[in-house]
């Protein structure tokens, strides 16, 4: 990305900024309430019961295990849905892209742009929903605010590979089907509610495929510095960063690749 | 000499096998409204869309403002304000706002941009609906609104595709005025419709398309002179008498064009042509006499009509 790259594409997600203050309120639940309704009863409802259970336990309360894994999780959900139906809109319900590239901006600016706006969005959600865990009591300030970092980096990945997958998708009963059978799943069994190892034998290694496994696992061992197995597992977080980094680079690529596609016939 | 703002040499589109605009030759001069005329699918929007450099070109050469669009598309669109054929406002946003964003987009500073909103609300008679939402704007309205986000760089050229398609007669008119304000201040225009009334109404120069091809180009005027007799004698019969009185129309028009409902008369002196159809004692249900317009020339050169 050049500057002049950046100049055009922090124009375009201005756009966003704009439309923003109309159109926060939809995202309140999903972004802000959803995420502390999972923390209440999750962590704090049938943590008592985890708690107190017995055996196999964790070494650490099931509140600070639910929330670390949360940051990730809620990173996912936001950059799902930022790369989902609005880019459907853009590109043919409202077609706001076909006018935009009439404009000196191109496809490269619209997607940068998207991407500068959901990374602001996602540190915002980010920082209420750790700020939040922290008054919980689930998490420690410092380890926590550092985790959003991960955080982002999950919701980006998972923002820049949806927006490059609904780009080459022809109407909006695909984008159902993502959620139903791609984003709940991970959002169940990528180790936010339960540590991979706790899976039948056959879907461990499964999960260790899973995108959101790695954006889980990295928040955790930066939000959890001095906690190890079966919190989290002995793989080295450079590999949790590597993956999610390489699903970024490709997310953009072929963002931009399959948006100029759509829009220059 | 000045160059042309727009040339096009053997300018072609292909989508696969089918061939949207075949070979077309025109100039655009600084300063005129120039008019694409044509049913739908003669390849207008895509002529359109090559100009506005969205489009690649698949054969043959153009220019706009000396520039290959293939190659800087984007110092062309710096200079352009395109208006398309179905309004892409952007929803989320005040009618102020459209305006304002497209400034961004074109680099303009916050204090440029402020005072020609203003000036672009005006002209586009919607200051009243500054700060209300675009959804509720009739249809009018938001193309006008189209039309001013298009003008906010102060574009070198305009490009309308079917500009007043959809809207009602009064709302057409409404339009036409605001266009034909920015011819008279000097706004070169390029327009694409297929209502004859629009290309006469706006258009300096004209071309006609017909499947992908340019089948004429002069100013409204001269094609209507060079291609349609002075006058239209148009004549109605009654069910199931059309086909019989047709047999005996011979030499009374220069020319004379059979559709489904009514016979076209084309001649130079519509009285001497209903007096002989007395004289033969044909007698219509109906008979009208109009000047010959675009449509005629159309017609007459593809033997269709502009609207299916």
């Amino acid at each position: 990305m050049t500057a002049t790259t950046l100049s055009r594409s922090l124009r375009y997600a201005e756009s966003e900024v704009l439309a923003y203050r109309r159109t926060w309120r939809g995202t309140v639940i999903t972004s802000f309430v959803n995420p502390v309704f999972f923390l209440a009863a999750m962590g704090a409802g049938l943590g008592t019961l985890v708690d107190g259970g017995t055996g196999q336990g964790l070494p650490i309360p099931y509140v600070t295990f639910v929330a670390s894994g949360l940051i990730a999780a809620n990173a996912m959900q936001n950059g799902a849905g930022d790369g989902s139906f609005p880019v459907m809109a853009g590109l043919k319900w409202r077609k706001n892209f076909h006018g935009t590239i009439t404009t000196p901006l191109g496809a490269e600016d619209i997607i940068w742009g998207r991407l500068i706006w959901a990374v602001g969005r996602l540190l915002f959600v980010l920082a209420v929903f750790t700020i939040i865990a922290v008054l919980f009591g689930a998490l420690e300030v410092g380890p926590a605010l550092l985790a959003i970092g991960p955080g982002v980096l999950t919701g980006v990945a998972f923002t820049t590979a949806i927006t490059a997958w609904t780009l080459n998708q022809e109407d909006d009963r695909s984008l159902s089907s993502l959620f139903r059978f791609g984003i709940v799943p991970l959002f169940l069994f990528s180790g936010t509610f339960f540590p991979i190892p706790f899976l039948p034998d056959w879907l461990e290694p499964v999960a260790y495929f899973t995108p959101l496994f790695h954006g889980v696992e990295l928040a955790r061992k930066v939000a959890l510095p001095d906690v190890g197995a079966p919190v989290v597992t002995d793989m080295p977080a450079w590999i949790n960063l590597a993956y999610l980094l390489v699903m970024a680079g490709v997310g953009v690529y072929y963002s931009i690749r399959s948006l100029d596609k759509r829009l220059r016939v | 000499m000045t160059q042309p703002l727009v040339q096009a040499r053997g300018l072609t589109k292909r989508f696969g096998d089918f061939t949207a605009v075949d070979a077309v030759d025109f100039d655009i001069e600084k300063g005129e409204a120039f008019g694409f005329l044509g049913p739908n699918g003669a390849g207008k929007t895509s002529t359109m869309k090559m100009i506005t450099t969205v489009s690649p070109i698949t054969e043959g050469k153009m220019t706009v403002f000396g520039v290959d669009p293939m190659v800087d598309g984007r110092s062309i669109r710096q200079r352009l304000g395109v208006v398309p054929q179905e309004d892409n406002l952007d929803l989320e946003l005040t009618v102020a706002e459209n305006l304002y964003i497209y400034g961004r987009y074109h680099d303009m500073k916050k204090s440029e941009i402020n005072p020609r909103i203003e000036e672009l609300l005006e002209f586009a008679q919607l200051t009243e609906r500054r700060d209300s939402q675009v959804e509720p704007l009739s249809g009018g309205m938001k193309r006008r609104l189209t039309i001013a986000r298009a003008l906010i760089n102060d574009p070198d050229l305009i490009i309308l595709d079917e500009p007043t398609t959809g809207l009602d007669p009064q709302a057409r008119h409404l339009l036409w005025d605001r266009l034909y304000r920015l011819k008279q201040q000097g706004a070169t225009l390029i327009i694409t419709t297929h209502y004859m009334d629009e290309a006469e109404q706006l258009c300096d120069r004209l071309v006609v398309m017909d499947q992908g091809k340019i089948v004429a180009e002069g100013s409204p005027r001269e094609l209507i002179q060079r291609y349609a007799p002075r006058e239209v004698v148009e004549l109605r019969f009654n069910e199931g008498e059309q086909d019989r009185a047709v047999l005996e129309l011979d030499g009374l028009a220069s020319r004379s064009e059979v559709l489904a409902d009514r016979v076209l008369l084309y001649t130079d002196d519509a009285d001497a042509t209903q007096e002989t159809l007395h004289a033969r004692g044909i007698h219509p249900e109906q008979v009208l006499v109009r000047r010959s317009t675009l449509e005629d020339v159309f017609l007459r050169l593809t033997g269709r009509g502009l609207i299916d």
